[in-house]
């Protein structure tokens, strides 16, 4: 799918582009409640105001959106789309790989994140090490150059994990086919997890320090030789210095309680806890730590330490006061993120608003950009999702998609577009094919065999 | 393996030695690419370099006269990026050893096969994994490559020829396309430093086995070979008391290296490649660029110069018919011989190189594509010959048909990117080759070279 026209004419220059106002729509703020038939004025990329009324400039594009929902931009806290790698997964910590060099612009799951509603997701590293590569939040701004993707101002992370994956690269069974003389990689159990994670950050410590040496030797007047740069140490140094946020994967509630411990010893937080399967049986600790914690509806049971999940997970931890989000860890899931929010009004009875906040305001609070989007205020970003019915219902569709009060998915345009997409693409099997009859201008001439 | 259907075998008159070492091309017509063409002229070479061209210079009293009535002379085309004379590099080991590393290889290699490999996998950049950054072309070089001989017969008199494999494969040296020993042919020793992506297999092969991983390797290294520059600094000044820094081959590899190659396919390779350079501070030249025609704005912005394989994109021969590929698919395959047609109208530098594409015919055709899709002829030539000297650095002495230059010319009977075109001679340092068609060996089943990608030499690791 192309990126839209119109958006394009937008981003020629956004700031000279009209205000928009959307009208008559049920409009779901999220933190502000519900206005049953309300506007929002949308003005140099921001969201200006939001109300029953609201001043209409003379040279506002008016969107009619009567009968249709219209929430806050849909926040995936936990993805893997727009990169061309995922995991580095040759070593036990692979904090020196960065999601950020291999950003991939025109991966087809980003647009098809659009149509589900999502306008921003944080692109993790995989969880083949117990500390991984640094990651990336992104805006789903289909049609950009990859750094123009990038959530501007949002704070970088660092992927950690726990458990079965970054211990099973360890067992031999993970190794390459014949290589039979290939050492298997440490660690191959959980101890083994919590000492590699422990030894980084020891090293990371001694590493900090030397350059604080240095700059007290320099600062002195002496002659000094600067500590040699470690791109694998550096990202754990602006962990310990709270510039860089921990999002770790991990299931059991030991290996959750050994992960709090390590990072209280060692003076840093964990940010998030992904997948968190059996965050309900400690929420409490998780609470006292200040983690957030991300995770499935209902998605379990697919590996061993997946297997003691239940669909209550989400609302016993939102209860228990842990900041709570769902994400998606698949393009597939990340295009129906409302369903999943649903599903926890059924399972534990949260409210409506509760439900929303799952996939708009918290995963915004766990990655800090919460002054920025997650809600409708005036003052936020005008990153909005129109649905044709209430979101939390799954028949409902994504009409339009906005970044920055620019339009990046609009249904009707994505239908429209289908054939001439079509046309082009069999206009170009049919070059092919014709330039494969014709024999080529160049072709080998041959002696007679 | 290389086979031919036809062997265009050069003969050499009397080859090297004996030959004249003054030789004139009368009234030919001559296209000097460094300025307008000269209808009817002649050409004087002498010791190997051109010492007079001109409709006025007179021909010397101890020339030997070639009578260029109905030939066109065009200076000799430059390869910018292959790996002639190269022998089958061995495959890239996982590690190169470095601080604390082993050996890339054996010094001498045993008879008994040791029983655990010799390389354990890389942990980390430390290890210097898929690197010999210290290995040169110029040190390689085997004249009697065949593919020498081949590329001689399309037309190329000079190639700049790299290591092939490894992430940091080695220096390549600018080398002229005839001699009997390798010292007669480097015209260059000291080109640019070929980096590869290449990833371990599996998680168990060792670092890295991911493309982000090659970066980080990549920035590491090179972050370490600036500390290795300063400690050395630093050590010479205050030896007495200061720890010695350790020798590292692969830094100094890297501090040897003038430029760097990077591969850039797509539009995100060229802006991920960008800026990493301007990052590191490297002087890059990005190489394949079948998407070059989608980054062309990229590269003006960064005023990059780029090198772009002729080798196309094509659908492959065995490829699942039912399969129908993606618009994003087909539409690179449709532009990519757009490419240097775009980047000569936005005024990016660039140079154009085979792609091991071995044969004259094909060559041809692939130029032809680039034509059918804008590109000039002068603009083409121009690419292949003036360009990339100016992108190495050496056209004072390569490239055009000029006084003082390096005599390597091609003279042809008709337009030299015509099919019908036919190649008379070939002059590398002043020394004249004739192209002759060679029969088809028997049994040899003509076939279309195998194994090379569209962005990289023939035999390069992506």
């Amino acid at each position: 799918m192309k990126p839209i026209l119109v958006a394009g004419a937008f981003a020629a220059s956004m700031l000279a582009a009209p205000p928009i106002v959307i009208q008559n729509a049920t409009i779901l703020t999220v933190t502000r409640g519900t206005i049953n038939t309300g506007s929002i004025l949308i003005r140099d990329g921001k969201i200006a105001e939001v109300g029953e009324k609201v001043n209409v400039p003379a040279d506002a594009k008016v969107v009619d959106a009567s009968g249709q929902f219209v929430m806050p931009g849909i926040i995936d806290c936990h993805s893997h789309i727009a990169a061309d790698s995922i995991n580095e997964g040759s070593v036990s910590v692979s904090s020196m790989v960065s999601i950020e060099d291999v950003l991939n612009p025109d991966d087809i799951a980003i647009y098809r994140a659009l149509a589900g509603g999502v306008t921003t997701a944080n692109v993790l590293h995989g969880s083949a090490n117990a500390i991984g590569g640094k990651c990336t939040v992104l805006k789903m701004r289909w049609g950009k150059d990859a750094h123009d993707m990038i959530f501007e101002g949002a704070m970088p992370g660092i992927k950690f994990a726990l458990g079965e994956n970054p211990k099973r690269a360890g067992n031999p069974a993970g190794q390459r086919i014949g290589a039979a003389n290939v050492p298997p990689r440490y660690p191959a159990t959980r101890m083994g997890v919590e000492d590699v994670i422990r030894q980084a950050f020891t090293e990371a410590k001694a590493y900090q320090q030397s350059w604080k040496d240095y700059n007290e030797k320099i600062s002195r007047g002496e002659q000094a030789m600067a500590p040699r740069r470690d791109l694998k140490l550096e990202p754990l140094v602006e962990v310990l210095e709270g510039k860089r946020l921990v999002h770790a994967h991990c299931y059991r509630a030991d290996e959750i309680l050994m992960l709090l411990r390590v990072a209280d010893e060692f003076g840093f937080k964990i940010r998030t806890l992904q997948h968190v399967l059996e965050g309900y049986k400690v929420a409490k600790e998780i609470a006292e730590h200040g983690a957030g914690a991300s995770t499935f509806s209902d998605w379990w049971a697919y590996k061993l330490e997946a297997y003691d999940a239940i669909p209550y997970n989400a609302a016993i931890m939102t209860r228990k006061g842990v900041l709570v989000s769902l994400n998606s860890d698949s393009a597939e899931l990340m295009r129906h993120l409302n369903d999943e929010a649903a599903k926890t009004m059924k399972y534990g009875g949260l409210s409506e608003t509760e439900a929303l906040s799952l996939i708009t305001i918290n995963p915004a609070k766990q990655l800090m950009i919460d002054n920025r989007v997650g809600s409708i205020e005036a003052g936020k970003d005008a990153d909005l999702t129109i649905f044709d019915k209430h979101p939390l219902s799954n028949f409902s569709k994504v009409e339009k998609v906005y970044i920055d009060g620019q339009l990046y998915f609009d249904r009707d345009h994505d239908l429209a577009e289908r054939p001439v997409h079509d046309t082009e693409k069999q206009k170009l099997l049919d070059k092919e094919k014709e330039q494969q009859r014709r024999p080529a201008p160049g072709a080998v001439r041959r002696p007679a065999a | 393996m290389k086979r031919f259907s036809i062997l265009p075998l050069i003969a050499g008159c009397a080859l090297f030695a004996g030959a004249p070492t003054t030789i004139a091309i009368h009234n030919a017509r001559v296209i000097p690419v460094s300025g307008p063409a000269i209808p009817r002229g002649n050409v004087i070479l002498r010791n190997g370099l051109i010492e007079a061209v001109g409709a006025d210079v007179a021909l010397p009293a101890d020339a030997w006269v070639i009578e260029g009535d109905g030939l066109t002379v065009y200076p000799g085309l430059i390869d910018a990026l292959s790996t002639f004379g190269i022998p089958e590099a061995a495959p890239a080991v996982p590690t190169g050893g470095g601080r604390g590393g082993v050996p890339a290889q054996p010094a001498q290699p045993t008879q008994a096969t040791p029983a655990v490999p010799v390389n354990p996998p890389a942990r980390g950049p430390e290890d210097r994994p898929y690197t010999t950054s210290w290995m040169r072309a110029a040190d390689l070089i085997r004249p009697a490559d065949r593919q020498i001989e081949s590329a001689r017969a399309e037309g190329f008199t000079t190639a700049v020829t790299y290591p092939p494999r490894g992430i940091f494969a080695g220096q390549g040296a600018i080398i002229d396309l005839a001699g009997e020993k390798a010292g007669d042919m480097v015209v260059a020793e000291n080109a640019g430093q070929f980096v590869t992506f290449t990833t371990s297999p599996g998680f168990g092969g060792g670092f890295p086995n991911s493309l982000m991983g090659v970066i980080a390797y990549v920035r590491q290294v090179y972050l370490d070979a600036e500390h290795y520059r300063l400690a050395k600094q630093f050590y010479n000044a205050h030896a007495r008391g200061t720890p010695r820094p350790d020798y590292d081959r692969a830094l100094e590899g890297m501090l040897d290296s003038p430029r760097v190659l990077l591969p850039a396919r797509r539009r995100i390779d060229v802006d991920r490649l960008l800026r990493l350079a301007d990052e590191l501070h490297l002087k890059a030249l990005l190489y394949g660029l079948p998407e070059g025609y989608r980054s062309a704005d990229l590269l003006k912005k960064a005023n990059a110069a780029v090198l772009v394989s002729l080798r196309w994109p094509d659908k492959a021969r065995d490829s699942d018919p039912d399969e129908i590929d993606t618009l994003n698919v087909l539409e690179l395959r449709d532009q990519a011989p757009s490419t240097p047609a775009i980047l000569a109208k936005n005024g990016v530098k660039f140079a154009l190189y085979s792609g091991g594409i071995d044969r004259r015919a094909d060559l041809i055709r692939a130029i032809q594509r680039a034509l059918a899709a804008g590109l000039s002829e002068d603009e083409a030539l121009r690419a292949m010959t003036l360009s990339p000297a100016e992108i190495y650095g050496v056209a004072d002495r390569l490239g055009s048909i000029e006084k003082g230059k390096i005599a390597n010319l091609i003279v042809t009977k008709g337009d030299l990117f015509q099919e019908r075109a036919e190649i008379k001679y070939v002059f590398v340092d002043g020394i004249k080759f004739e192209p002759v068609e060679e029969p088809l060996p028997p049994g040899a089943r003509p076939d279309t070279p195998t194994g090379p990608t569209a962005d990289g030499p023939r035999g390069a690791q992506q």
